[in-house]
C-alpha cells in the first residue's frame, strides 16, 4: 500500500478543507482499505471522517422524510426497529450484503460508494470477459462489456427515491441515488456522478417511501447461499389498494453499472390486480433492451425472473419477522407473509 | 508519518506510536503486540479469520486502520478466557469439536461472541448459519460450529437468567 | 506366510472413545502457534512479487523504486539471487517437483515468483514489491484445456498414473444393449487452507531452523538440505499446528527457498507468509480433467465394460496429472474395465494431489454416469450398484482385505429414506414448491501406508512419553495417535505425553493418503509393545516380581500394570518393576510399513455410501443440498467424534467440488481472475445443513496391524456425484460439468 498522510477532521468544514488531489474519505474502510491494498486505488492523502459530528442519527425530518447520517453502521440501520418497519426490504437488502463484520463496520454513505467489482480484476491487456460472465452488465452499456454496481443497499434505495446529500466547496447539493452510479470511460474513470472533493452528508428517502412497507421485498440470487455478490437482484414494492396495485416500484440489482429502476414496468402495474401475468409482462418489460455480453444471455432470463418472483413476493406481503432471514432464494420462503 | 494512538485491549490501556499508518489493526496485533492469536486468512475482509471485537462489535481487523481506532476498546482471542475459565463459546466450541485445523478458530469464537450479543440469531439455527457466514472453514467444521453457538447461546440465556434472578 | 496378521495384541480403552481434542483448549484460546505467529527478533519480512502473465519473459523490474521505499532491506531478483546448490529443475525424489526460484527470467505461469522483497515491516516489504512493478515480453498463453492437444501419459509414479485394462474391452462393448457414452468436465480447484502457505527460517552458522507448516516433516528436511548443501541433521523444522493442508503442503514450495536464501544471504530471520491471492500458482492445486466415460450393460443389468478416459492437465514444464480415471478400478464388478489417462500440457502452476487426488474427480464423473447407466436400465441407483456389486476385486480378483460396502448402502439407504424414491426425474416438491431430489454415490478410496518411526518412554512415575514426527494438519492426530499410543502401554490417555510436530523427533512420515494413523499410529503402537516386551523380560528376570520365571509367557499391560496373558493373578504394577531396576527410564521403539506380500495378496480400500437430497428454485435455478447421508466402512475408528468430523469435512468438500470451486483463467494474460475468496467460492456456513455421517462397523485383519483403514479423504469421494445425482433426479437435467452453477440450470 502506498503510503499517505493521515488526517482526522472533526468538523465537516475541516473535512473539506483537508482535501487535495489524490486524497480519500475514509468511512468504515471495508471497500477502501482493501482496494488500497489490491493496489486498484493509491490515495495520498486519507481523510478519516469517524470524527465528524452529527452524521450518526437517523431521524424523520419535519416532512416525514427519513434521514440517515452518512457514518451509520450498515447493521445498525438494518436492525433499527423503526427503520426496518418502515422500509423493510432495504433491511433485507442491506442484511444480503457481505458478512455480518462487514456490515458492522461499513457505513451507509461507504456502501452507495463502493467501487464495482471487476476493475482490478483485468489489467490493460486482459480481456473484460474473463471469468465470471455472470457479473457483468446487461443493461445500460450499450453491450460494452462492464462491471455492475455491486450493492444490494442501492437496489431498494433508488426504488424508494432516495437521495443523497452532498457538501463540497461550492456547497450542499441532492443528488438522487438514481442518478449517483455512472459506467466509467476511457475519459472518465469515475463510476459515480460524485465530484472529486464533494462529500456525502446523508441518505434521504422521501415521506412516500414508508408507504410500501406492508408490501414490500427484496430479493437476492446469487451462487452461494450467502456472503456472496448478486448475480441478479430486485427491489420490489407496491401500494394495494381494495385489492388494486395503487403503486409499484421495482428496481434490478447487479444487471448494470447502476441500480436499474423500470419505470415502464412500474406504470403498467399501476391499476392491476396483483398476479402472475401482469408481474410476468412487467418483468419482461424490465429487462427491455438487456444485451448479452460474452455469452452471458442466461442472465437477462434469470433477471427475468427474479424480478417476477420479487413482485411474487411483494405481493404476497412483508415476512412477520423483520429482520427477514437474507433475502436468498431458500431464506425467503420459509417464514410465512405477514400481510398475506 | 507516525501517529499515536491509545486502545483498550483485552482490558489493558495500551498507548501505542504507530510506525506506520499503514497498519492494520491485525498486523498490529500480530507483528507489533505480540498477540498472534488473531489470525490472518485473506487480508481482504473474505474470510473471517481475522474476526475481533472492536468497542463489543465484531469486524475484520484486517480491513481496520490501527490509525482509525484512537480510543477504541479491542478484544481478541486472547482476552475472552478469565483465567482458567473458558468462555462459554470456547468451551461448546471444544465440546462441538467446531473446529479442526484451529486456525479460523479465533475468528469464529470472537465472530459467534458478537453474533449471540447482537442478538439477532437467538438458538436458531438457520440464523445462526447466515449470521457465521462471515467466517469460512475449511476444514468445514460448519456443523459442529452452527452446533456450538446454538449452545453457547443457550448457555448465556440461561446464565444471563440465572444472574438477574 | 500367515493368513492373518498377529491379531493377538489387545487394544485398552482409549482407542473407539470419542474424546475431545488435546490440543483444543490450545485452539479455542488462540494459543496454538501456528508457523507465521513467530516472529524472532530482528526479523526481516519478505514479500514476492507475483507474475501476472503466464508465458514470457520479465523485462524489466524497477529494482531503485523499490530500493528506495523507507524500510525496504534488500530486493532478491534473478539478477543477483545468491548461489543455490539443488537444482530447482530436478527432480531427485518421486515427490519432488520442479520449482521457480529467480533462476531465470521465464515466466511460466501466472502467480510464480519473479522478485522477492525484503523489509524492516510487513508494510515497507509490500509496497516495496508493488513498486518493482514488472514489465514483461508476453507470448500467448495456453490455458485451455480443450484446445490443448492431449498426449498419453507416460506412466512413471507420482503424477504419472498408470493405466490399467482387465478384460476384452471391445467385447465388453459389443455385448452392451444399453450403453452410456458421457464426458464429464471438472474445474482446476486450489487448496486453500486457511492458513496461507508461510516460513519462518533462521541460520545459526550452517545450521537451518525453519517454522513451516508440513505434512511430511522427514521428507522435508531432506529437500531443504538438498537445496542448500547441507547434512540434513542440519536441518531443524517445526510445525507443531498446520492450518490445513489437503496435500499443498507436503512438498518445498518455491518461494520457501527463496525466504530461507533471503535469510542466508541477509544474516538475519526471515518471514514470509502467502497472500490469499498467491495461493494460486506456486502451491499446487487439483488439475482439470475432461473424463469420457463408456459403459455398456447386458439383458441382466450387468456391466460389461467401464471404460474410462480421463484428460487432465499439467504445467508446460512437470508432470502430475490427476489420476482420475483410477477411480474406476476396484469398485464395480464389470466384464472389462479399462483406465486411460492422457494429459495436456498448459502455462499453469504445476497441480498436485488435493484431497482425494484421483477418487475425488474420477469418481464425480463415474457415479455421474452410473446413475445414468441406471436410469438407462430403468433401474433404481442403488440397485443398480447392488447388481454390480463386486464381491472380488474386479480385473485382479483379489480379495478385499475387507469390504462392508454392502452395509454401508443399506444402513446409509435406511437412514436417508431412501425407500420409496421415485425412478423418474422432477417428481418431487417441498412445502414450498422447490423442486426435490434425491441421489446417491458410491465413495471407495484405498488404504495406503508409508513408513514410520516412534519411540516409547516409560518412566519410573508409571507415565509415558511417546515421539514422532507427526503432523496434526486438523485431522486430530494429536489425540487418535495419542490413544493408539496410550492403549499399547495399557495407559488412560492423560498419563501419555505425546510429542509430535517436530523434525528432531523420530520419523513420523507423511500425514496424507488418509495413512498417518495407520503408519504413525502403527510405528507408536509397536515402540509401545517394544517398551512391554523388555518390561516383561525384566520381570520375567527378576526374583522379587510376582512376574518372575514367566518368560515363556506372553504379557499384557493395563491400568499400569503388567499381567501374565491369561492369569490376572499375576501381575506388577510398571513403576514397581522400574523402581527395582534403578528407576532409570526404559525405552522402546518401533516401526511400521506393510509388507509388499500383503499389499500384492488383497485389494485394500475403504468404502461408502453418500445419500444427497437437493432443492432446486425452479425458476431461480438456485441450488442447496440440504441432506447428505453418508455412510461409510473403514475399519477401525480410533476416535469416533474426530473421524466424524473429518468425514463431515469431507463431504463438505464434496458440496464445494460440486457447487462452487473453479478457477477462471484470463485468456489474454492467462492469471486466475477470481483468484480469492470473493471470486473463488468455497461453501460459507449458510451452504450447510442436514449433514449425516454413520460409520459402519467392519473388522479388517488384514490392512495392519491395527485394523485401521483412514477417513481424511473418503467423505468427498462419492458425494459429488451423489449431489450431481440429486440435481438430475429434482430438475431433469443432466449437468456434466462441475461445479453446477446456475447458468448450467437456467440453459439446460
Amino acid at each position: 500500500m502506498r503510503p499517505f498522510d493521515f488526517v482526522r477532521p472533526t468538523s465537516v468544514d475541516e473535512a473539506l478543507a483537508a482535501w487535495e488531489d489524490g486524497a480519500a474519505w475514509l468511512g468504515g474502510g471495508t471497500n477502501l482499505v482493501d482496494l488500497m491494498k489490491t493496489g486498484a486505488v493509491a490515495p495520498t492523502r486519507l481523510i478519516d471522517l469517524s470524527r465528524l459530528p452529527g452524521m450518526r442519527g437517523i431521524e424523520v425530518l419535519a416532512d416525514g422524510s427519513t434521514r440517515i447520517g452518512a457514518l451509520v453502521g450498515n447493521s445498525e440501520l438494518a436492525n433499527d426497529p423503526d427503520f426496518a418497519g418502515n422500509f423493510p426490504m432495504v433491511a433485507e437488502a442491506i442484511l444480503s450484503g457481505a458478512s455480518g463484520q462487514i456490515r458492522n463496520a461499513a457505513t451507509v454513505a461507504g456502501n452507495v460508494m463502493q467501487h464495482p467489482r471487476e476493475a482490478w480484476f483485468h489489467g490493460p491487456a486482459s480481456d473484460p470477459l474473463a471469468g465470471d460472465t455472470g457479473k457483468l452488465a446487461v443493461l445500460g452499456t450499450d453491450g460494452a462489456p462492464a462491471a455492475v454496481n455491486p450493492s444490494d443497499f442501492c437496489v431498494p434505495l433508488v426504488a424508494l427515491g432516495a437521495v443523497v446529500e452532498i457538501v463540497g466547496p461550492d456547497g450542499t447539493r441532492d443528488i438522487p441515488v438514481a442518478d449517483l452510479h455512472r459506467m466509467p470511460t476511457a475519459d472518465d474513470p469515475r463510476h459515480t456522478t460524485l465530484t472529486p472533493g464533494e462529500l456525502i452528508l446523508a441518505l434521504r428517502l422521501p415521506p412516500e417511501a414508508a408507504g410500501f412497507a406492508a408490501h414490500s421485498r427484496y430479493l437476492k440470487v446469487r451462487d452461494r447461499t450467502s456472503f456472496a455478490f448478486a448475480l441478479t437482484s430486485a427491489a420490489a414494492c407496491m401500494r394495494i389498494e381494495d385489492g388494486k396495485i395503487a403503486e409499484a416500484r421495482l428496481t434490478l440489482g447487479a444487471v448494470a453499472p447502476r441500480p436499474w429502476r423500470v419505470a415502464e414496468a412500474e406504470d403498467l402495474l399501476k391499476g392491476q390486480t396483483p398476479g402472475p401475468e401482469v408481474f410476468a409482462t412487467a418483468a419482461e418489460l424490465a429487462l427491455d433492451g438487456a444485451r448479452a455480453v460474452g455469452g452471458n444471455d442466461w442472465k437477462i432470463d434469470l433477471a427475468r425472473r427474479t424480478a417476477l418472483r420479487a413482485l411474487d413476493m411483494a405481493a404476497a406481503g412483508t415476512p412477520a419477522e423483520m429482520p427477514a432471514l437474507p433475502a436468498s432464494v431458500f431464506g425467503t420462503q420459509r417464514k410465512e407473509p405477514a400481510h398475506a | 508519518m507516525s501517529l499515536s494512538i491509545s486502545l483498550s485491549i483485552n482490558g489493558a490501556a495500551r498507548d501505542i506510536v504507530l510506525d506506520d499508518v499503514r497498519v492494520t489493526l491485525l498486523d498490529l496485533l500480530r507483528e507489533r503486540l505480540a498477540l498472534p492469536g488473531t489470525k490472518k486468512g485473506c487480508d481482504r475482509g473474505q474470510c473471517g479469520a481475522c474476526t475481533v471485537l472492536v468497542n463489543g462489535q465484531r469486524v475484520n481487523s484486517c480491513l481496520t486502520l490501527a490509525a482509525t481506532l484512537d480510543g477504541a476498546t479491542v478484544t481478541t482471542i486472547e482476552g475472552l478466557a478469565q483465567g482458567d475459565r473458558l468462555h462459554p463459546v470456547q468451551q461448546a466450541f471444544l465440546e462441538h469439536d467446531g473446529f479442526q485445523c484451529g486456525y479460523c478458530t479465533p475468528g469464529q469464537i470472537m465472530s459467534a461472541v458478537g453474533l449471540i450479543a447482537e442478538g439477532h440469531a437467538g438458538d436458531d439455527a438457520d440464523r445462526i448459519r447466515e449470521g457465521m457466514s462471515g467466517n469460512l472453514c475449511r476444514c468445514s467444521a460448519y456443523r459442529g460450529i452452527t452446533e456450538a453457538v446454538q449452545d453457547a447461546t443457550r448457555r448465556m440465556t440461561a446464565q444471563a437468567a440465572e444472574d438477574a434472578a | 506366510m500367515p493368513d492373518t496378521l498377529d491379531r493377538t495384541i489387545r487394544f485398552g480403552s482409549n482407542s473407539g472413545q470419542p474424546m475431545t481434542r488435546r490440543d483444543g483448549i490450545a485452539k479455542v484460546t488462540g494459543a496454538a502457534t501456528f508457523t507465521a505467529d513467530n516472529t524472532p527478533d530482528n526479523v526481516l519480512h519478505a514479500v514476492y512479487v507475483p507474475a501476472t502473465i503466464a508465458r514470457g519473459r520479465v523485462t524489466s523490474l524497477d529494482v531503485a523504486a523499490a530500493e528506495a521505499h523507507p524500510g525496504v532491506t534488500h530486493v532478491l531478483t534473478p539478477a543477483n539471487r545468491p548461489h543455490l546448490h539443488g537444482d530447482p529443475e530436478a527432480k531427485p525424489t518421486m515427490f519432488s517437483f520442479r520449482i521457480e526460484v529467480l533462476q531465470d527470467d521465464t515466466v511460466r505461469y501466472a502467480g510464480q515468483p519473479v522478485a522477492m522483497v525484503l523489509g524492516e515491516t510487513l508494510e515497507a516489504a509490500t509496497e516495496g514489491a508493488r513498486l518493482l512493478a514488472p514489465t514483461y515480453e508476453m507470448a500467448p498463453p495456453r490455458v485451455d484445456l480443450d484446445r490443448a492437444e492431449p498426449y498419453d501419459v507416460e506412466p512413471g509414479g507420482f503424477g504419472r498414473p498408470t493405466g490399467a485394462s482387465h478384460g476384452d474391452i471391445d467385447a465388453g462393448h459389443r455385448a452392451a444393449v444399453k450403453s452410456v457414452d458421457v464426458t464429464y468436465s471438472t474445474a482446476p480447484q486450489y487448496h486453500n487452507a486457511m492458513e496461507t502457505h508461510a516460513i519462518v527460517a533462521a541460520w545459526d552458522g550452517d545450521k537451518l531452523h525453519l517454522d513451516v507448516p508440513t505434512q511430511a516433516l522427514s521428507m522435508s528436511c531432506a529437500a531443504y538440505a538438498s537445496f542448500f548443501d547441507i547434512p540434513v541433521e542440519n536441518v531443524t523444522i517445526n510445525s507443531p499446528y498446520l492450518g490445513g493442508g489437503f496435500g499443498s503442503k507436503a512438498v518445498p514450495i518455491g518461494p520457501n527457498i527463496l525466504a530461507i536464501l533471503a535469510a542466508r544471504m541477509t544474516g538475519r530471520p526471515v518471514k514470509l507468509m502467502l497472500t490469499r491471492q498467491q495461493m494460486f500458482g506456486p502451491t499446487g492445486h487439483r488439475g482439470a480433467t475432461r473424463q469420457r466415460l463408456r459403459l455398456g450393460i447386458d439383458e441382466d443389468a450387468s456391466l460389461t465394460v467401464i471404460d474410462h478416459d480421463s484428460l487432465s492437465e499439467t504445467s508446460s514444464f512437470d508432470d502430475f496429472h490427476e489420476p482420475a480415471a483410477g477411480a474406476s478400478q476396484g469398485l464395480y464388478a464389470a466384464g472389462a474395465l479399462r483406465s486411460v489417462h492422457r494429459g495436456a500440457r498448459l502455462d499453469i502452476g504445476t497441480p498436485g494431489a488435493m484431497r482425494a487426488p484421483g477418487e475425488a474427480s474420477g469418481s464425480a464423473a463415474l457415479e455421474c454416469a452410473m446413475d445414468e447407466m441406471a436410469e438407462a436400465a430403468g433401474m433404481d441407483p442403488l440397485e443398480f450398484r447392488l447388481k454390480n456389486y463386486a464381491e472380488t476385486e474386479p480385473g485382479t480378483g483379489r480379495p478385499y482385505s475387507s469390504k462392508a460396502l454392502r452395509d454401508c448402502y443399506l444402513q446409509g439407504a435406511e437412514r436417508f429414506g431412501w425407500a420409496g424414491r421415485p425412478l423418474a426425474p422432477r417428481q418431487m416438491r417441498d412445502e414450498n414448491g422447490l423442486l426435490t431430489g434425491w441421489g446417491m454415490g458410491t465413495a471407495l478410496f484405498p488404504c495406503p501406508m508409508f513408513m514410520a518411526e516412534a519411540r516409547a518412554t516409560l518412566r519410573a512415575d508409571g507415565s509415558a512419553l511417546f515421539e514422532t514426527s507427526a503432523v496434526d494438519m486438523g485431522q486430530g492426530a494429536l489425540t487418535a495417535l495419542a490413544q493408539i499410543a496410550a492403549d499399547s502401554l495399557g495407559l488412560p490417555v492423560d498419563n501419555v505425553e505425546f510429542r509430535a510436530g517436530h523434525s528432531s523427533l523420530p520419523d513420523g512420515g507423511v500425514a496424507g493418503g488418509s495413512g498417518h494413523t495407520a503408519t504413525a499410529g502403527g510405528a507408536l503402537h509397536a515402540a509401545g509393545s517394544d517398551v512391554i516386551r523388555q518390561l516383561g523380560e525384566m520381570a520375567a528376570a527378576d526374583p522379587a516380581s510376582p512376574l518372575h520365571g514367566a518368560g515363556n509367557a506372553s504379557f499384557v499391560a493395563r491400568h499400569g500394570r503388567l499381567y501374565v496373558d491369561g492369569d490376572d493373578s499375576r501381575s506388577e504394577p510398571f513403576a514397581d518393576i522400574l523402581s527395582r531396576a534403578g528407576g532409570a527410564d526404559l525405552v522402546g521403539s518401533g516401526s511400521a510399513s506393510r509388507p509388499p506380500e500383503t499389499a500384492a495378496q488383497y485389494a485394500m480400500y475403504s468404502h461408502g455410501a453418500v445419500f444427497a437430497e437437493v432443492k432446486v428454485d425452479p425458476d431461480l435455478c438456485q441450488v442447496q443440498v440440504t441432506r447428505l447421508v453418508g455412510a461409510f466402512a473403514a475399519g477401525r475408528i480410533i476416535n469416533p467424534k474426530l473421524a466424524d468430523s473429518q468425514l463431515l469435512g469431507g463431504l463438505i468438500w464434496g458440496i464445494s467440488f460440486a457447487l462452487h470451486e473453479e478457477a477462471h483463467h484470463d485468456p489474454v494474460t492467462g492469471r486466475i481472475v477470481n483468484a480469492d475468496f470473493a471470486g473463488y467460492h468455497v461453501p460459507v456456513n449458510a451452504d450447510v445443513r442436514g449433514l449425516e455421517v454413520l460409520t459402519v462397523h467392519e473388522d479388517d485383519p488384514h490392512v495392519n496391524l491395527l485394523g485401521i483403514k483412514g477417513v481424511g479423504e473418503i467423505g468427498i469421494v462419492g458425494t459429488v456425484g451423489a449431489i450431481g445425482n440429486a440435481i438430475w433426479h429434482a430438475t431433469g437435467h443432466r449437468i456434466r460439468r462441475f461445479p453446477i452453477r446456475i447458468e448450467d440450470l437456467l440453459k439446460a
